[in-house]
């Protein structure tokens, strides 16, 4: 940490910095993040972390905020701005949680905000007997603090807080589950009891309150579950839970077998409180003949070759349907490789960091063993290389924590699928009772009907026949009303999975397309710094650039001054697609010009070098200078530098005392948009070749560019 | 085929402004020119043979104008052992001087191993990959000799260079057959190592050199090795961890391709553009990694081959130094010897003198003789460990720019390729 804090009180001074991380830190080890961050070096793209002064680790570290940067600043930040204000106060500790949660809750009004927030587990002890005596059970609590402004809430006040345990989560669950039928409910975090005794204590609590967290909010932004009864009294109500468990198993059991026979046979007229048992789907063990029946109906209709009297007619489900399902094969691939992705971005990260770290260590070595000036460059060039590798490995690091904040949305829909295949069920299950009902009245009127063949064939009647189709008929207006209840559940799921596939739709397009623009704004942010990071390297390595690999030297003509004989020839590139070396050699005396033209190939480069030498064995006066540069593309030099080296004797041929400098450069600032450049070069010799068979003048001339520091225009 | 001509090109050049030699002298247009000058190319590697035998032939081609040589111009068959020989042969009659790092002979086993048990499209694509980083770093060792202004004098460098392809079996044979040579410097170094370790048990009196610059440079090379080793591994590691990305990249965009076909609407398009992106990406990905093998994990690897080849040196300097002071003994000995005998007197004087004129400058001669080869080893390694400090900076220097350049072109084609496709989300979220 003290480290960083280096930095940030000298943000400017990037170099003394790398010298104290390189040199002076060897403990502390710098690849690390700081211990314990906060979290906004945790969210470097928070808007407070925007201006460079700003207490990060990291942006303070890197150069200033580019263009890059300022665009993709902007992004993440409309989402989050918003709650960053709110979650001050309370929850200082979490807002990187927080900062998703408006988003989808709030739908985007400032009013009718839900927040939840779960915190401070609490070990309790069960107070209620427990079946063993002095083996008390222990379990935890969690703090559960809504802060709200929807009018359903009674509290006065806008903030409260309950404590709930884990059992109540389920109950919660169950009763949604049950009173929300063909809503997308969101699914509750599993029990994981594997986890609870493998994991560390605190470490699956805290887990688990993620998890519940994580879950309630979701509830809370689910436009039908957050006004919900259920939710309000789980948030609100003091004390226990004052919502019933659903009945557990054996209760149901018991109560089923009691009343089926007056729900389907309808020995007495069903009343209002038992016709609602119909919509309730027949599991759990409530009602066994039910169950019986539906079981049989569901075979029937998937084996036997008859047709079930009703349907599933909505084609446009089924296709829905069919869809959801291979969208859900198709986003566990896509989720399965962005873990991929996102490990093998990390290891990146990692392995980038470490050679940094190699490099530290050598740059280190080098400078206490240097005895040569090499091996100072040496290690000036490695600390480069040092610094330039661990800034690219944070760059990673950060860039894989946004990845896997962005890529969850994945993770979250997969979650979501589940949601949407229990609506489904619900609506398949609605769909058999009403099925089974259908059925059952067929069946019962074609028992009418075979009574009343048979009892029509004796005149007069049969009494005992007449009494048991009155028996029957009682049963079908039964069985019908139940029939009408069940239809009319079924209806209402249908609508409900109507209006919730709408929902999901309309919010899954948005979400993805929230996520894939957080993926690749991110992910296009991140390669810009690490390209300013390599760039930098780049230009700093610049000196040991070989060859022109970017400057193509696609002509070299070389003009007669005076008509005199001028040999010239090309040197044979040493690659078919590279001539970067340009030779000519002038036989005879006297003035001579001679250009080369170049062109910089590659994207906006801003420094061009060219450099020749001068071998001559007479005194030749000789200059370059960029004599044109127009382009029409959009190639910016900023600066263009000559340089001219000697060998060989070299008289002085114009009244400079000592002849020509052994080098020279001169710098050269061309207009912007230049990309062509030519070079001129005049040489003079006044008294021929003094030794024969040797050419007089011997210019080579050898064009490097060096193109490097890419910046858009 | 560009890089593999840049740093001998550069090394050359550097070479060339030292020794005051012209670098025009390549011109075809100047055959008379006055500057001598040897440039060697190691292309077109062909294997040759079959299942354990199969080799590597590679055609060396020697562009000239020193007059030892038969002409401008010579092409020769070569292979890995015949390098392997000039090495050896420069190493046994250059003694202080740096020989230029062989790649590993491993290398061709693992080469063997891939292309007779696994020939399949990905593996070809190491070996293919593997044969031409080869061919670089024989192209760079030639290069460095040829341009050594000693080195580049030497007899079986020329050889190596004109001999026909008999001829050159022949002497590989010999050297073999006759030397009994250890056939690596590392067997060489192990050897010392042990006899150093058999001083240090006592059975021999230690003789090394007590030179607190010398131990100061064994230090710094020894020490050095394992920096750049650790540094090399982790230069590995990240041409891997490029190549794993690049899979996952392209995993990743196969997946999401897929997912945005079965989402079918706008949505559904920018997801495969998307995946679309990731593919592109992912084979940037791959080609950066065969970058950073070449210019930057191999030069690194080069490095240590070098330090490695001066460790044999300082192996070859210890050897001396203990031959000369067990002569510098000897003749002592000899002396006191020689005493004894004359006052025993049971040689007459005459002869004593005789005789032990004869004997001492046979010995001395002898010792003058190895402390010359000693202290020419000395100031050669003094000269070469400049030479090789400059030469290393240079050479690092070229692989960091590359590397450089390499990782910001990457980071700027992934930039870019991902921003170009902001304006379609956009737009589609827009729709």
């Amino acid at each position: 940490m003290m480290n960083h804090h280096d930095f940030q009180q000298d943000p400017d001074d990037d170099d003394g910095v790398m010298e104290s991380l390189l040199l002076h830190d060897e403990p502390s080890n710098p690849l690390q993040p700081p211990p314990n961050p906060k979290p906004d070096h945790h969210h470097p793209l928070l808007p407070s972390t925007q201006s460079p002064k700003s207490p990060t680790t990291f942006n303070s570290f890197l150069d200033p905020p580019s263009y890059a940067e300022a665009i993709f600043t902007s992004f993440d930040s409309s989402s989050s701005s918003s709650s960053n204000g709110t979650n001050h106060s309370h929850h200082h500790n979490r807002n990187t949680l927080t900062d998703e949660l408006p988003s989808r809750s709030g739908s985007g009004s400032v009013s009718d905000y839900l927040y939840i927030f779960v915190s401070d587990p609490q070990k309790e002890q069960e107070t209620s007997a427990s079946l063993v005596p002095g083996a008390a059970t222990t379990f935890y609590t969690y703090l559960i603090t809504t802060r709200t402004d929807l009018p359903e809430f009674g509290s006065s006040t806008s903030e409260f807080a309950v404590r709930r345990r884990f059992r109540d989560v389920v109950t919660l669950s169950d009763r949604l589950a049950e009173s929300y039928r063909g809503y997308f409910v969101p699914v509750r975090p599993d029990k994981s009891t594997v986890e609870s005794q493998v994991m560390q204590k605190q470490e699956f609590v805290e887990q688990r309150r993620a998890a519940l967290e994580k879950y309630l909010r979701k509830l809370a932004a689910h436009p039908v579950i957050r006004r919900s009864e259920e939710l309000r009294l789980f948030l609100e109500a003091k004390g226990r839970l004052p919502l019933q468990k659903s009945t557990d198993v054996a209760s149901r059991m018991l109560d089923g077998a009691v009343k089926l026979p007056k729900q389907l046979f309808g020995s007495e007229v069903a009343t209002a409180g038992e016709l609602s048992e119909v919509v309730q789907p027949a599991k759990g063990g409530r009602d066994l003949l039910r169950i019986f029946k539906e079981l049989k109906q569901s075979v029937t209709n998937d084996w036997g070759g008859s047709k079930p009297l009703v349907v599933e007619e909505d084609k446009e489900f089924l296709e829905r349907k069919e869809k959801l399902v291979e969208f859900e094969q198709q986003l566990s691939g896509v989720s399965q490789q962005a873990e991929s992705l996102v490990k093998h971005q990390q290891d990146m990260g990692e392995t980038m960091g470490e050679l940094g770290l190699a490099f530290v260590k050598l740059t280190k070595f080098e400078t206490e063993e240097a005895r040569f000036d090499s091996q100072r460059t040496r290690a000036s060039d490695m600390r480069n290389v040092a610094t330039a590798a661990v800034k690219a490995s944070r760059l990673y690091r950060e860039l894989n924590t946004q990845t896997i904040k962005h890529l969850d949305k994945l993770h979250e829909y997969l979650g979501t699928m589940l949601a949407v295949n229990n609506a489904f069920a619900d609506r398949a299950s609605a769909l058999l009772t009403v099925q089974t009902l259908s059925s059952e009245l067929a069946s019962l009127n074609s028992r009418i009907e075979k009574l009343e063949v048979a009892s029509s064939k004796i005149f007069g009647g049969d009494k005992s026949r007449m009494r048991k189709i009155e028996e029957l008929k009682e049963a079908i207006r039964v069985t019908e009303n139940a029939k009408t209840c069940a239809d009319r559940e079924y209806e209402r799921i249908k609508e409900n999975n109507r209006s919730e596939l709408e929902r999901i739709n309309k919010e899954r397009h948005d979400d993805f397309l929230s996520m894939l623009r957080g993926f690749v704004v991110n992910q296009a942010g991140y390669a810009e710094k690490m390209a300013a990071v390599w760039e930098k390297l780049a230009e700093e390595t610049t000196a040991y650039s070989k060859e022109a690999a970017e400057l193509v030297v696609y002509a070299s003509s070389f003009t007669l001054a005076f008509g005199l004989d001028v040999l010239l020839s090309r040197m044979p590139p040493s690659s078919p697609e590279l001539a970067d070396t340009t030779s000519c050699l002038i036989s005879s005396s006297c003035w001579s010009t001679c250009c080369a033209s170049g062109r910089a190939d590659g994207v906006g480069s801003t420094q061009c070098k060219a450099s020749f030498k001068v071998l001559s064995n007479s005194s030749p006066f000789v200059d370059a200078s960029l004599i044109n540069s127009t382009s029409n593309t959009s190639l910016v030099h900023s600066s263009f530098t000559i340089e001219a080296t000697h060998c060989g004797k070299s008289t002085p041929f114009i009244a400079s005392p000592g002849g020509l400098p052994v080098r020279s450069s001169n710098k050269i600032t061309p207009r912007l948009y230049t990309s062509v450049f030519v070079l001129a070069f005049f040489s003079f010799e006044s008294s021929g070749a003094r030794y024969p068979n040797a050419p007089a003048v011997a210019i080579t001339l050898e064009l490097a560019a060096a193109v490097i520091n890419l910046e858009r225009p | 085929m560009k890089m593999s001509t840049a740093p001998y090109d550069l090394e050359q050049q550097q070479q060339h402004q030292r020794s005051g030699v012209a670098a025009s002298s390549q011109s075809p247009r100047s055959p008379s020119s006055s500057t001598p000058f040897l440039s060697v190319s190691v292309t077109d590697p062909v294997k040759l043979g079959n299942g354990v035998q199969a080799y590597i032939s590679y055609r060396v081609i020697t562009k000239t104008n020193f007059p030892e040589y038969q002409g401008p111009e010579k092409i020769v068959i070569r292979r890995y052992s015949d390098f392997v020989w000039l090495r050896d042969r420069l190493f046994e009659k250059y003694k202080g001087i740096f020989i230029p790092p062989l790649p590993e002979k491993s290398a061709v086993g693992v080469l063997k191993f891939h292309m007779f048990w696994f020939i399949t499209a990905e593996k070809f694509r190491f070996s293919a990959e593997f044969i031409e980083m080869r061919r670089q770093a024989l192209d760079l060792f030639v290069n460095r000799i040829a341009s050594h202004h000693e080195l580049q004098q030497s007899e079986d460098l020329r050889m190596f260079l004109q001999a026909e392809e008999e001829t050159m079996e022949r002497l590989r044979a010999q050297e073999t057959g006759i030397f009994k040579k250890p056939s690596d410097l590392m067997q060489i170094f192990k050897d010392v190592q042990s006899k150093v370790s058999d001083v240090v048990l006592g059975k021999e009196k230690p003789v090394e050199e007590s030179d607190p610059d010398y131990e100061k440079l064994k230090h710094y090379i020894f020490e050095l090795e394992n920096h750049l080793a650790e540094a090399q591994k982790h230069a590995y590691r990240l041409v891997k961890r490029h190549r794993e990305l690049g899979q996952s990249l392209s995993d990743f965009g196969k997946a999401v391709k897929l997912l945005g076909a079965s989402e079918g609407n706008s949505l559904g398009k920018a997801f495969s553009e998307l995946g679309i992106k990731s593919e592109i990406l992912s084979t940037k990905l791959q080609k950066e990694a065969h970058q950073i093998l070449m210019n930057f994990e191999e030069p690194l690897k080069d490095y240590v081959r070098a330090v490695q080849s001066i460790k044999a040196t300082i192996a070859e300097r210890a050897n001396s130094f203990r031959k000369q002071c067990q002569l510098a003994e000897t003749v002592k000995l000899k002396e006191i010897d020689l005493k004894k005998m004359k006052g025993k007197g049971c040689i007459d004087l005459k002869s004593w003198q005789k005789l032990s004129a004869n004997i001492m400058r046979q010995l001395k001669t002898e010792s003058e003789q190895a402390t010359k080869t000693f202290e020419s080893i000395v100031r050669l390694m003094n000269e070469e460990i400049g030479r090789f400090q400059e030469q290393k900076t240079l050479d690092m220097g070229i692989a960091f720019h590359e590397f450089a350049k390499g990782q910001a072109r990457l980071a700027n084609d992934i930039a870019g390729a991902w921003r170009s496709l902001l304006p379609k989300l956009e737009a589609c979220s827009a729709a």
